[in-house]
């Protein structure tokens, strides 16, 4: 019988096969709460989330809230500008802090890489990452998968190709460990200097350019192009990067019919998607949207269910 | 813990004849199926609850709709248990606003799980009313729930478990009560 045994989610880097496919088959059964007329179910009610978030966030956050809410939970959300981390705070006494207060989960997105294994480590309650620096943002990743899974009805086999800035990119990575555990032959596509070194180890194909990216391709997810990462060096300049990465109708005509076009958001119309193909009949972003709210609420019933 | 069967309470034929039975008073009960639908409770109940559905379409000929409710998530003892159980699918296709619900388990205990069920259902909209079909009734309530059809009433004692075994599922058919002992 399989059995969720872990206090945290920091990343799919050390999950099993097995421990994925459990969060994708909860959250097929979460979605469904969501399509009733009472969104609510009773599950963790008396629970406390505390969404601890030192970077910008308006999706994952309140998709975490939307979930949490859904599950009956207590939300609170600690949004770092406004709180005793301006004083000094670190994040081990915050997190600490927050234990005291009685707290069960903390959501925690920061803008160092390592930094919710750090607080899961140094706390006693659950700890679910929602994005550290360039590490790991694991749930975007199993809602990407999720939404695969609907699509294709499996993953082992698929042909997935991660476009966009794969060294700066959580999401790529978290992508690349949940993809390959599951059997997806995975390729990156990236302007070189945004290629990680050693990034084939991860198990992926560097793909020599955009159209070799979507030749045979199920699916590409295109990243965001984070300018505000840009220390000034390796960054294309827009129209270049559109022109020579971005996902056109043009690109796409030369792809599967059927491809399937995934983006974590948000959005930069124009620079790595257009809008023709955004709003077009393959692209499933909003559908994304949906699904997250399922994972978060499988993900928060799991590590809830660890207590004792 | 261990287990050890002690008494073979119903047999394919007995089980088949209850349910029957039950079709034809939830049709007497509610002067016929109008409005009507059956919902039944994860996992063994949703079975009960097809078959309940089959054999009031033999004696009407008017498939009524059916659903599936999954209770993990309304559990009243979901912290103290020490392993998460798994959560499925719940999959109520219809509107069960107004409806006359008949909600199928296949053993009725503590009450607990019909709690639970009745908290989840009415969460879906405001049924007519709710009647509950049990294959078997083994007594020791800790609340004030009742069924309304009974396959079959058996006393038993609390250390005993009462177990239905179903060809969907259990690959065989019958109804046995086992004992807690060394195996």
């Amino acid at each position: 019988m399989k059995k969720w045994q872990r206090k945290d989610l920091v990343g799919l880097e050390n999950l099993t096969r097995e421990e994925i496919e459990l969060i994708l088959s909860t959250a097929e059964s979460f979605k469904e709460v969501s399509t009733r007329e009472i969104k609510k179910v009773p599950a963790l009610r008396g629970k406390t989330v505390v969404n601890l978030f030192y970077e910008p966030s308006t999706r994952t956050r309140v998709s975490f809230e939307v979930a949490a809410k859904r599950l009956s939970a207590d939300v609170i959300t600690i949004a770092t500008e406004t709180s005793s981390v301006k004083k000094g705070e670190t994040l081990i006494d915050t997190g600490r802090n927050i234990q005291a207060l009685k707290a069960d989960i903390i959501v925690v997105r920061h803008n160092c890489s390592g930094a919710a294994t750090m607080l899961a480590r140094h706390v006693d309650i659950s700890v679910i990452n929602a994005g550290d620096g360039w590490h790991e943002h694991p749930t975007q990743a199993l809602l990407d998968i999720f939404t695969l899974k609907e699509k294709y009805g499996k993953i082992e086999g698929l042909k997935v190709s991660i476009v966009g800035d794969i060294a700066h990119s959580r999401v790529a990575r978290s992508n690349i460990w949940g993809l390959t555990k599951l059997g997806a032959k995975v390729s990156v596509c990236a302007p070189k200097m945004l290629v990680p070194v050693a990034i084939e180890q991860m198990g992926v194909r560097i793909a020599n350019d955009i159209d070799d990216a979507l030749k045979d391709a199920n699916a590409v997810n295109v990243l965001r192009m984070q300018f505000e990462r840009d220390e000034g060096t390796a960054f294309p300049q827009q129209m270049e990067y559109f022109k020579n990465f971005g996902i056109t109708r043009e690109r796409l005509e030369k792809a599967k019919k059927d491809i399937v076009v995934m983006h974590p958001g948000p959005l930069n119309r124009g620079i790595e998607i257009s809008s023709a193909i955004a709003d077009g009949a393959n692209s499933v972003i909003l559908e994304q949207v949906t699904n997250g709210i399922a994972i978060r609420m499988a993900v928060l019933y799991l590590v809830a269910g660890t207590k004792n | 813990m261990t287990f050890r069967e002690k008494a073979k309470i119903m047999d394919k034929e007995a089980m088949e004849r209850a349910i029957k039975r039950i079709a034809h008073e939830i049709i007497e009960r509610n002067k016929g199926i109008q409005d009507l639908a059956i919902v039944g409770i994860r996992n063994r109940g949703a079975y009960l609850a097809e078959r309940v559905a089959a054999f009031i379409e033999d004696i009407e000929s008017i498939k009524v709709p059916v659903g599936i409710l999954d209770i993990t998530l309304y559990r009243d003892d979901l912290t103290a248990v020490a392993e998460q159980p798994q959560v499925h699918k719940t999959e109520i296709s219809f509107d069960i606003t107004d409806k006359k619900i008949i909600l199928v388990d296949d053993v009725l205990y503590t009450g607990r799980t019909i709690r639970c069920a009745l908290d989840a259902l009415v969460d879906f909209g405001r049924p007519k009313y709710i009647q509950l079909a049990v294959l078997v009734d083994r007594g020791h309530r800790e609340l004030p729930i009742r069924a309304d059809y009974i396959g079959k009433n058996v006393p038993t004692a609390l250390k005993e478990t009462v177990q239905v075994l179903l060809r969907e599922v259990d690959k065989k058919e019958e109804v046995v009560i086992l004992e807690q002992g060394d195996a």
